[in-house]
């Protein structure tokens, strides 16, 4: 349970940090691959988070380009590595959190940006000042939903973490419980999860009907 | 118009659906004896040497055998929650106990065909591998991969193996479990753990891409013992008899022998009764039977050769 909220809260700040600049200046940038690069952000949504998880392993992994070379430089791994989770978790939510964020800086007023401008903003002054404040209920619906899908994780994240004893996720451990025949030790992990995601849910639709008042 | 394009959208989805269950009703216990093929759960070790075999069968005899592999705990897992399955394959006595326990065979149905050995092996491009069992603990593995073993046979015996060695300890913080034998292995080859504990059939199978540094004794841990047995509820029982008795035969044996399995010298003499009735029999190494019954040449030139056969 620990390790499982400390991966979807750690995986939310990493998804805030990428997902938030990117949703901003993909809606105001043009540049090639552009319409690539939004594609590429948006698909783990739909690709088997297996896929995912097999696509981390391969660039990561101790034979990979990325993995290969952090081992011979430092021993290090993200496979069988918390952090390896927060990466697949981080992976797979960003889109919960990029589309909306995309969306709520669309529908902030040109004009008041180009008042901004106008007074002298720096471009990082008007996302600081102007459209970060205006978008902020799409952003933080955005990152509930993110965290509701880290804390749920399964497919990726059990190919990158592996099955280490004291080191697993609460949808992990439900699984180990159900594939050793021992479906009450799994009860309290589905409660959990359950009363968990539905209440960010609930919370979710009450700040989407508070938006439209 | 877009509500009649949507509705024939969803006939064509109907129809693509609707005969699938039909179909997996006839290959799943109840189905007319001898329509389609009978499905047979096995450990995954197994799966080449298997297949050659339920390909050979069926050329033989004309019958099928359509296999579905795992770790030995899920597919018992899988049967027990109602798998259409019509003959169990288990890697480990105590699984087929257990499955008697479930009620899912009956405890004078298993025909033990073959046994193996458990090995560690260490990535192929290891710099400084480990040179064996004994020095598991010694600094040079930070982790070392074994079958989970609540689930995995593999895992199970690797389990008794560092008890006996005593090891466990030392090495707790260091596992990293896998879901099959054949993620064990595959960890290894990729290079993802130091070094990690399979069978010697696996290792075989896994050719040049791994290290095999030492085997493991037999006193270390319970026989390796695979049997088969059909299935308390499927209607197709016989088949999956017919099918064991072609393992313990001579082209099964011939075919596991060269997948490096050790398998009993004549038909007759299988390595000892497979007990699922008597969990108070420990699973005490086949003293009196084995040796006598095995050519222990029939195990070294598997030990040593890197799978001339070629497994697919």
């Amino acid at each position: 349970m620990l390790l499982s909220l400390k991966v979807a809260l750690v995986a939310t700040v990493l998804v805030a940090l990428v997902g938030i600049p990117l949703a901003f200046f993909m809606g105001r940038r043009r540049f090639a691959g552009k319409s690539l690069l939004d594609a590429v952000l948006v698909v783990p949504l739909v690709l088997p988070p297996t896929v995912v998880g097999y696509l981390i392993l391969i660039a990561l992994g101790s034979r990979g380009p990325v993995g290969s070379l952090l081992r011979e430089a430092f021993g290090y791994s993200v496979v069988f590595h918390w952090h390896g989770a927060v990466i697949a978790s981080a992976v797979v939510s960003l889109p919960l959190l990029y589309l909306p964020a995309k969306a709520a800086f669309a529908s902030v007023d040109r004009d008041l940006q180009d008042i901004a401008r106008l007074m002298g903003a720096s471009p990082l002054q008007q996302f600081w000042h102007v459209s970060l404040p205006l978008a902020r209920r799409g952003i933080a619906s955005g990152l509930l939903l993110a965290f509701a899908r880290a804390l749920g994780e399964f497919g990726a994240t059990v190919m990158v973490l592996g099955d280490l004893e004291g080191q697993q996720t609460l949808p992990i451990s439900i699984y180990n419980d159900y594939l050793a025949g021992d479906l009450a030790a799994a009860t309290p992990g589905v409660i959990v999860l359950v009363a968990i995601s539905l209440g960010m849910i609930l919370v979710y639709n009450r700040m989407l009907s508070g938006q439209r008042k | 118009m877009s509500c009649r394009t949507l509705a024939s959208l969803l006939v064509a989805i109907a129809s693509l659906v609707a005969p699938a269950p039909a179909r997996a009703q006839v290959a799943g216990p109840g189905g007319a004896a001898g329509a389609g093929a009978i499905t047979v759960s096995a450990a995954v070790s197994l799966k080449e040497a298997l297949t050659d075999a339920a390909a050979a069968y069926e050329r033989q005899t004309g019958r099928r055998v359509k296999l579905n592999f795992g770790a030995t705990g899920h597919l018992l897992a899988q049967i027990r929650d109602g798998a259409p399955v019509d003959g169990f394959v288990s890697a480990a006595e105590s699984h087929m106990r257990q499955a008697n326990r479930l009620k899912v065979v009956e405890a004078s149905e298993p025909v033990t065909f073959a046994r193996n050995a458990l090995v560690l092996i260490v990535p192929a491009d290891a710099k400084a591998p480990a040179d064996g069992f004994r020095s598991l603990a010694d600094g040079g593995v930070r982790r070392l991969a074994i079958g989970q073993p609540k689930t995995v046979p593999a895992g199970e015996y690797a389990t008794q193996v560092l008890d006996r060695l005593g090891l466990s300890d030392r090495l707790r913080e260091r596992l990293v479990f896998g879901s099959s034998v054949r993620q064990v292995l595959d960890y290894v080859q990729r290079g993802e753990v130091d070094a990690g504990i399979v069978y010697a059939t696996d290792a075989q199978h896994a050719g040049d891409r791994v290290k095999r540094v030492a085997t493991a004794e037999a006193s270390w841990h319970d026989p390796i013992l695979y049997s088969i047995a059909p299935v308390t509820r499927s209607a197709r029982r016989a088949e999956v008899r017919q099918f064991g008795d072609y393992l313990t035969g001579d082209g099964g044996r011939a075919i596991l022998a060269r997948h490096g399995f050790e398998v009993p010298a004549t038909p007759a003499s299988t390595f000892r009764p497979a007990s699922p009735a008597s969990p108070t029999s420990p699973p005490s190494p086949p003293a009196a039977t084995a040796p006598g019954a095995m050519p222990p040449a029939m195990i070294a030139p598997a030990a040593t050769a890197p799978a001339p056969a070629g497994a697919p």
